[in-house]
């Protein structure tokens, strides 16, 4: 059953054209790889479908749910979890604190359940406490739970920002780029996780990623973008002898290879 | 026992002061500046809520003050003394007591609804309408009541001196010194509830990263204007009891002046530190009563005291920090254990 059907999405910012009739449908437990040149369009279809932007055409159907026309929040209450290109983490909040406040849409309380300390207040708190500590261990991050993010190496703040997007106990999980920025051994580190945790949590996962060697070890399927359209689909295989995809890559041909 | 450590603290200072001005240890004038103490932290901890905490930036809190003062007097007049514009009173004079912090809350309720009224044009989109919203507010607000007749206009508002007679005539003790006191206990404890909830911390991540919060999950609108009613509800409280101080008002008291000294007060303190907010409204009081000889000039000597304090230390006292960080060993008095996560 597909998780997620995207019909038809396309968007401008004013006159340049950043994704164009991309369609796309996500099957529930999968690992779909998005990838493309710089500026292809990649992370502007993942903040359509958080919700962040709305488009200038198309439909979005998540769990059964059209999406289109809700506020990011509406759509991650729905099960939707993501990671940021570059690491969005709340600096001046405890690591424990970002794990907690990223299930916000799961409280269950409000405002006067804030100030009575009601039941629901009590047993929400506890909940989310237990959740966030979970995932502290999950991850090996126990360690770090009252640092600040931003004092932490940037491998680290990846996995906290993985940590985050876990918590809310998402079925989806889109990751952009997760691999930026980390050195080789970090990289065989995420790859282990990423799949560790697929299977784990049983969730579907999407990611972005330019490191071929993250793409291709992890993915089962692979959706090429160039200029926001999509140029292939298919398996690593199949992806890695497209000439298309070469094409698209040229000059950068050695990025396919690795 | 350490969960209400500092319930019981402060419940013994209030016990002390009001035992001191019973027996008239506390002449008038220290009575009044204790009394203005009280009416400054419910003041600078509301506002640091939205200034600090949430990372926005409102500049007119004395009009929201000054709906809660005018709120709260003029329902108090009305109701429980015989007046010339309102009429006779309603109820008797006597259960004021028991009624007057319901005329308080009403007070702040209305002032939180003319924050939803802010609340909801300038969190709509992003940018630095908050400020100049707040502070056209804080002008409608004051040329509003300079132009109501009924309530004193540019006069001022008269009256509230007969409510505390009232209140004395049922028992004798320092009745507005209790109200200011129950008054700035709700009020921070209050805001640590909200502060201290992974609901309130929602604001604190809107600060630090909007859209990430917005895509993981927080109602960011809806954060900003519960936060932001919460605040300007607090200052209608703070301007109710502030009415009942000497018992009389008027828009003069409520200008953009006052706005000043209250974010005064909160970058003095530290953004986002309650502990700090309190400790500054404290400390400001008292440089404001140093310098009062000064007159004007005491116009001069305050601000250069904020540039001088954004030169050397623009995180104020204590920035995003509260005194049981800077002091860890109050942990052991005042943070319940198996909370320190
Ligand atoms: N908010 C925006 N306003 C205007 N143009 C934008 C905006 N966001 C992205 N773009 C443009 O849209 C195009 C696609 O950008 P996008 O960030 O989606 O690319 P990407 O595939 O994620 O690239 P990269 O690999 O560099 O992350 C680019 O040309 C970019 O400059
Ligand atoms: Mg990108």
């Amino acid at each position: 059953m597909a998780i997620l059907e995207v019909r038809n999405l396309t968007h401008f910012f004013g006159g340049l054209r950043a994704v164009f009739k991309f369609d796309l449908a996500l099957q529930e437990g999968e690992v779909l790889g998005l990838i493309g040149p710089n500026g292809a369009g990649k992370t502007t279809v993942f903040n359509l479908v958080s919700g962040f932007y709305h488009p200038t055409e198309g439909d979005i159907c998540f769990r059964g749910n059209e999406i289109v026309r809700l506020r990011p929040h509406e759509v991650t209450a729905l099960g939707m979890a993501r990671t940021f290109q570059n690491i969005r983490l709340w600096n001046t909040l405890t690591v424990f604190e970002n794990l907690c406040i990223s299930q916000h849409s799961k409280l269950g309380y409000g405002i006067l359940g804030t100030i009575f300390r009601s039941r629901g207040f009590r047993t929400s708190e506890r909940c989310i406490r237990k959740t966030a500590e979970e995932i502290l261990d999950i991850l090996s991050l126990r360690h770090y739970a009252n640092e600040y993010p931003k004092n932490l190496p940037y491998g680290l703040q990846r996995r906290i920002e993985i940590g985050r997007a876990l918590a809310m106990r998402p079925h989806l999980l889109m990751l952009d780029e997760p691999a930026a920025g980390m050195n080789p051994g970090e990289v065989d580190q995420l790859i282990e996780l990423i799949t560790w945790i697929r299977d784990k949590f049983q969730l579907t996962i999407w990611l972005i990623e330019h490191h071929m060697r993250v793409v291709m070890n992890i993915c089962e399927r692979i959706v090429v973008l160039d200029f926001g359209e999509t140029i292939a689909q298919g398996t690593p295989e199949e992806i890695r002898q497209d000439p298309r995809v070469i094409q698209a890559y040229l000059g950068d041909a050695d990025s396919i290879d690795a | 026992m350490r969960k209400y450590s500092s319930h019981l603290l402060y419940g013994s200072f209030c016990l002390l002061i009001l035992i001191a001005v019973q027996e008239n240890f506390l002449n008038a004038y220290l009575q009044l500046i204790i009394m203005f103490m009280g009416v400054n932290i419910i003041l600078s901890t509301s506002l640091n809520l939205v200034n600090g905490y949430m990372g926005e930036f409102s500049v007119g809190h004395a009009g929201f003050m000054a709906v809660g003062a005018y709120v709260t007097s003029v329902l108090n007049v009305w109701l429980f003394t015989s007046d010339r514009v309102f009429g006779p009173a309603v109820l008797p004079a006597g259960s004021v007591i028991y009624l007057f912090p319901v005329t308080l809350l009403m007070g702040g309720i209305v002032a939180a609804l003319v924050g939803l009224l802010v609340a909801i044009p300038s969190f709509k989109t992003r940018g630095d309408y908050l400020a100049i919203i707040t502070l056209a507010v804080n002008y409608i607000v004051k040329s509003a009541i300079e132009n109501i007749q009924v309530i004193g206009g540019a006069r001022g508002f008269m009256g509230m001196r007969n409510i505390v007679s009232s209140m004395h005539e049922v028992v004798n003790v320092p009745w507005v010194m209790i109200w200011i006191f129950a008054g700035t206990g709700f009020s921070v404890w209050l805001i640590h509830r909200f502060v201290t909830s992974t609901y309130g911390k929602g604001i604190v991540a809107v600060r630090d990263d909007e859209i990430a919060a917005n895509i993981m999950g927080v109602n960011t609108r809806r954060m900003k204007m519960v936060a932001f009613m919460l605040s300007s509800g607090l200052a209608g409280i703070a301007g109710g009891l502030f009415a009942h101080i000497l018992g009389y008002i008027n828009p003069g008291s409520f200008t953009i002046m006052k706005s000043t000294e209250v974010m005064v007060m909160v970058y003095l303190g530290g953004m986002g530190s309650l502990s700090g907010s309190v400790l500054s409204a404290v400390g400001f009081t008292i440089i404001l009563e140093l310098f009062r000889p000064l007159q004007v000039i005491k116009w001069v000597a305050i601000p250069l005291l904020l540039i001088l304090l954004m030169l050397f230390r623009p995180e104020g006292l204590l920035g995003h920090r509260e005194l049981t960080d800077v002091f860890p060993r109050l942990r052991r008095i005042f943070v319940p254990q198996g909370k320190r996560a």
